[in-house]
């Protein structure tokens, strides 16, 4: 019996020069970082203060930054496959042959989706809402952090497969029999089954946590309709996420029955259903688009608003809408696949739900119009994102409905003109709205603004490049091009792929802007700095404590007696200017103490993720094993909370006034 | 001046698609009919964008806050009439396109027969590891790669797959269908000008997926006569043995024909009976592309 399973030197693609060259520079990466941490001597702080924390911000900003370098790396794949399609016309193979650019194309649906988006989009709620819902942290702060540990490994084992092994080259959505194991015996479609699992556990454990958070701790006086658009947006969000994720979970897990166990749920021999697989996966992945396009469109309606300086339009319609789409969202999931075969009356059914869900998202972009009505705009750079989503996702949406129109469909279904929608909307809608809420909420989480002008420069190259990479993708689709080509005989698309090629290497500039504008505002970061924790004269609570906030939040909970409850409360505190303010008694503040129970569970994860990709079953037990009796000393803990005291709390507020005083 | 981009590139590709083999250039009723409710919902679209594109980058540019003209109304948060109008402007055009899809799904469902006095040619397809097999069960022949079909005439398929799923799709043609183990899906579609079009799987299916392309050839009926005697002079018998020879992975196969078939090839092929008769045919399929 061999030890290590399926696992040899084999693994590991030494022949493959691309593969390598990607893999040291990985590995270079790292080294670097360890030795930077080590030289630093700041393994203790970091562990105490970010790898064990389970305060919200932080755990909210380590979500941003595995967004970020996953989305460097996801990114890395587009470029290569836009590369790759710009060189392999007509009789020419281009430099990736099949077995990596199927790899390529799996890797960047996979990681943009589930190991990008997701955590940029959990890490702001994770930043954001505690503080604009006035409480002090989540529900569970500790959950909070085997959530985002369990996301981290997910995306840890995706990136373990560049080096040990393959990636799945069965597309993102790995449908069977295609990731079957009588067609993809390798190891790829492991990689992707287990790293989903894991993250989607802990995706899962995050929704549970802010359903809770936010129905249950609001501060006084924040009813429902007096809560932040963005909250709604992330309620609806988890919402989503606690309804759809155990679908997927299930789902794959079936998968892997089918692949470790000969089960036949979608097999193609033993009655096995491949129609069931991609029912249960779009039952999922259709709520998942939502998933990440709500918190987005609450992005946007802060930032217009609070940039606009008057609240946002129609507040109760877009609360109204959201809550429509969070439900419609469950009625789609066929038009992924309306050239199944299904009878006219299905497809037709299906296509006009699909429909309706234009209408809450129609009813929304008219109330950003109307926020901007009779304000006055300020073209900082969120606002710049938010525009330029505004204008991007109405021409994505349009072709989304025209998607939906079933005829239309059997012709454009699997075209690039539906890589080009869904990235219409992708990068339009989602990408644009992280970046609009990274700009907005750098200054609270670090204290200093970023760059303007980096920023800018990173915004207009992203706008054009993401014009001119996927404008002509939908040209393509009308002439007929399906997607996932490794090469084609066409020479009449090659124009039209060299041009998204060029686009997406303005973006690349853009990506390259974004990386400067974060070290130029480091570098100048005393002139950026912000000691008001108000750049922006905001409206929501998260602008009422300084910035950085305390580990507390708020030093007294603040009590809300209408929207925009910051906004009012400057705007009576100007009325009430010579008024003397009462002094008040501080009083000791009972926070979460910090926990390795994330780290730790996250680290078992892993281990039981490639001990079972690759077979090797003690070493599963033994991470099984580990991973309990984790959570079993968790259980047992005597303190949960550690008490600041009252004199702390006063001195810091007392420092922060008199900051901003001076 | 973005749209203008968008208009720019759609117009640009119109006038393309005269040589372009794309699905704005229709050869036959199905893909007519699509390309025309395409332009339909999109011209009911491009009514309500166009406008509103217009508006964000006025409203914008108007309200900036270094323009003193512009009046601020900070309180202007609220307004049923315009909530109405709001909710009531996307609900229009869902309600138009909405009845656009209803009714196309119906006219255009890929399973329901074109309404011809010409007697439809019944074709049989499988795909398979990368190829496509067109069994002809009137004519008793079959073709690899290569479908010939007679203008004008309907064409009704019944379509199955012997592995993965695949996409059966003839972009000038109209409707794509998937191909399925284990089962039979129906389209119908009709060539209604001579001439040689391009068909390609439009779902991935693995390594060999970018070269698992087939021409159709739409010839007279003459022609497609002619063409049929030729094939049953020529090639080899195609059964159970030679089927199982077919159906080894291969990339990229040139068109050839089978003089003759075995006539209930497809329905053991949909019910996946040559599998479970003859284990051994399973087997060496699933080792061969485990090898690769």
């Amino acid at each position: 019996m061999n030890l290590l399973g399926k696992l040899d030197w084999n693994a590991i693609p030494l022949h493959e020069p691309i593969i390598m060259g990607a893999t040291g520079f990985m590995v270079l990466v790292v080294v670097v970082v360890l030795g930077f941490v080590t030289a630093k001597g700041a393994w203790l702080y970091l562990w105490r203060e970010w790898l064990t924390s389970v305060d919200h911000k932080r755990i909210g900003t380590m979500y941003c930054i595995l967004a970020l370098v996953m989305m460097l790396r996801g990114f890395s794949d587009a470029i290569m496959i836009r590369s790759q399609q710009a060189l392999a016309a007509g009789g020419a193979q281009g430099y990736l042959p099949p077995e990596h650019f199927n790899q390529i194309f799996s890797a960047h649906g996979t990681i943009m989706i589930l190991f990008m988006a997701m955590p940029f989009v959990v890490g702001l709620m994770n930043f954001a809402v505690p503080l604009q819902l006035g409480v002090r942290d989540v529900a569970f702060p500790t959950l909070n952090s085997v959530s985002f540990w369990l996301t981290a490994s997910g995306a840890l084992l995706v990136n373990i497969s560049l080096a040990v092994g393959e990636f799945s080259k069965a597309t993102w959505w790995g449908y069977p029999p295609l990731s079957e194991m009588q067609y993809s015996p390798g190891v790829g479609v492991d990689y992707y089954l287990w790293s989903l699992q894991i993250s989607g556990i802990g995706t899962l454990l995050a929704g549970i946590n802010f359903v809770t958070t936010i129905l249950k701790l609001r501060a006084p006086g924040m009813s429902y309709m007096r809560m932040p658009v963005f909250c709604w947006t992330a309620l609806a969000a988890n919402l989503l996420i606690v309804a759809a994720f155990p679908v997927l979970t299930a789902t794959l897990a079936m998968l892997a029955l089918d692949r470790y166990l000969g089960f036949h749920f979608f097999s193609l021999e033993g009655q096995g259903n491949q129609m069931l697989y991609s029912n249960l996966f779009w039952v999922w992945g259709h709520p998942e688009v939502y998933i990440l396009i709500l918190p987005a469109f609450g992005v946007f309606s802060e930032v217009m608003a609070t940039f606009s300086g008057k609240p946002l339009f129609g507040y109760r319609s877009m609360v109204a809408a959201t809550m429509t789409i969070c439900i419609l969202s469950f009625l789609v999931w066929l038009h992924h696949f309306f050239t199944m075969g299904a009878s006219a009356n299905v497809n037709g059914f299906f296509g006009v739900m699909s429909m309706i869900i234009a209408l809450p998202t129609g009813a929304k972009v008219f109330n950003w119009l109307f926020t901007m009505y009779g304000g006055r705009v300020r073209f900082s750079v969120p606002v710049l994102w938010s525009i330029g989503f505004m204008v991007t996702f109405v021409i994505g949406g349009m072709t989304g409905v025209l998607l939906a129109v079933p005829p239309a469909d059997f012709q454009l279904h699997n075209s690039v003109f539906l890589v080009a929608h869904f990235h219409n909307v992708a990068i339009g809608g989602v990408v644009f709205g992280v970046m609009a809420g990274y700009n907005y909420w750098f200054p609270k989480a670090f204290g200093f603004k970023l760059d303007e002008r980096w920023g800018k420069a990173s915004f207009w190259c992203w706008l054009v490049g993401f014009y001119v990479a996927f404008m002509p993708l939908y040209v393509l689709g009308l002439m007929g091009m399906t997607r996932r080509m490794q090469h084609y005989d066409n020479l009449s698309w090659r124009p039209w792929l060299i041009a998204a090629a060029f686009g997406t290497a303005i973006i690349l500039v853009g990506v390259v802007c974004q990386v400067v504008q974060l070290v130029v505002s480091i570098r100048n970061r005393e002139e950026l700095r912000d000691v008001t924790g108000d750049p922006w004269n905001g409206r929501t609570l998260e602008w009422a404590t300084a910035s950085p906030p305390p580990a507390w939040n708020f030093a007294f909970q603040p009590k809300v007696a209408e929207l925009d409850a910051f906004w009012s409360s400057k705007n009576r505190a100007q009325a009430t200017k010579d008024e003397p303010t009462p002094t008040r008694k501080y009083e000791p503040v009972e926070m979460p103490k910090n926990s390795a129970t994330g780290f730790v569970t996250a680290f078992f994860a892993v281990v039981i993720g490639f001990a079972l990709i690759w077979h090797i079953w003690w070493l599963a037990s033994v991470g099984v094993f580990g991973a309990f009796v984790t959570l079993l000393a968790f259980s047992f803990r005597r303190y949960n909370e550690i008490e600041v005291p009252a004199e702390e709390v006063a001195r810091f507020v007392r420092s922060h006034q008199a900051g901003v005083a001076a | 001046m973005r749209y203008g981009l968008l208009a720019g590139l759609l117009i640009g590709a119109m006038m393309l698609s005269g040589c372009t083999e794309g699905v704005l250039d229709p050869k036959g009723p199905i893909a007519l009919a699509e390309r025309q409710i395409l332009f339909n919902a999109l011209g009911i679209m491009l009514a309500i964008v166009i406008p509103v594109i217009l508006a964000i980058l006025g409203f914008a540019f108007w309200f900036r806050a270094s323009n003193e003209r512009a009046r601020y109304r900070p309180d202007f948060t609220y307004s049923g009439r315009l909530e109405l109008l709001v909710w009531s402007i996307p609900a229009m055009t869902v309600l138009l396109v909405g009845g656009v899809a209803w009714i196309g799904a119906h006219d255009l469902d890929p399973g329901k027969p074109i309404s011809s006095t010409v007697k439809p040619v019944n074709v049989q397809v499988v795909s398979l590891d990368w190829k496509w097999l067109f069994i002809y069960p009137e004519q008793g022949i079959a073709s690899v790669n290569k479908l010939v079909v007679p203008v004008g005439t309907p064409i009704s398929f019944e379509l199955t797959s012997s592995s993965v799923m695949n996409s059966f799709f003839v972009p000038q043609l109209g409707s794509q269908v998937y191909t399925m183990s284990g089962m039979a899906t129906r389209l119908h579609l009709q060539a209604d000008h001579l001439g040689t079009y391009a068909g390609i799987s439009a779902m991935f299916s693995g390594d060999g997926f970018p070269d698992m392309r087939f021409t159709v050839d739409a010839v007279t009926d003459d022609r497609f006569a002619q063409w049929v005697r030729q094939a049953r002079e020529t090639g080899s018998a195609l059964d159970k043995q030679t089927y199982a020879d077919l159906v080894k992975p291969s990339k990229a196969v040139a068109p050839f024909t089978y003089r003759a078939v075995a006539p209930d090839l497809f329905s053991s092929i949909v019910n996946a009976d040559m599998g479970a008769q003859d284990s051994s045919l399973s087997i060496c399929s699933t080792s061969q592309r485990a090898e690769r």
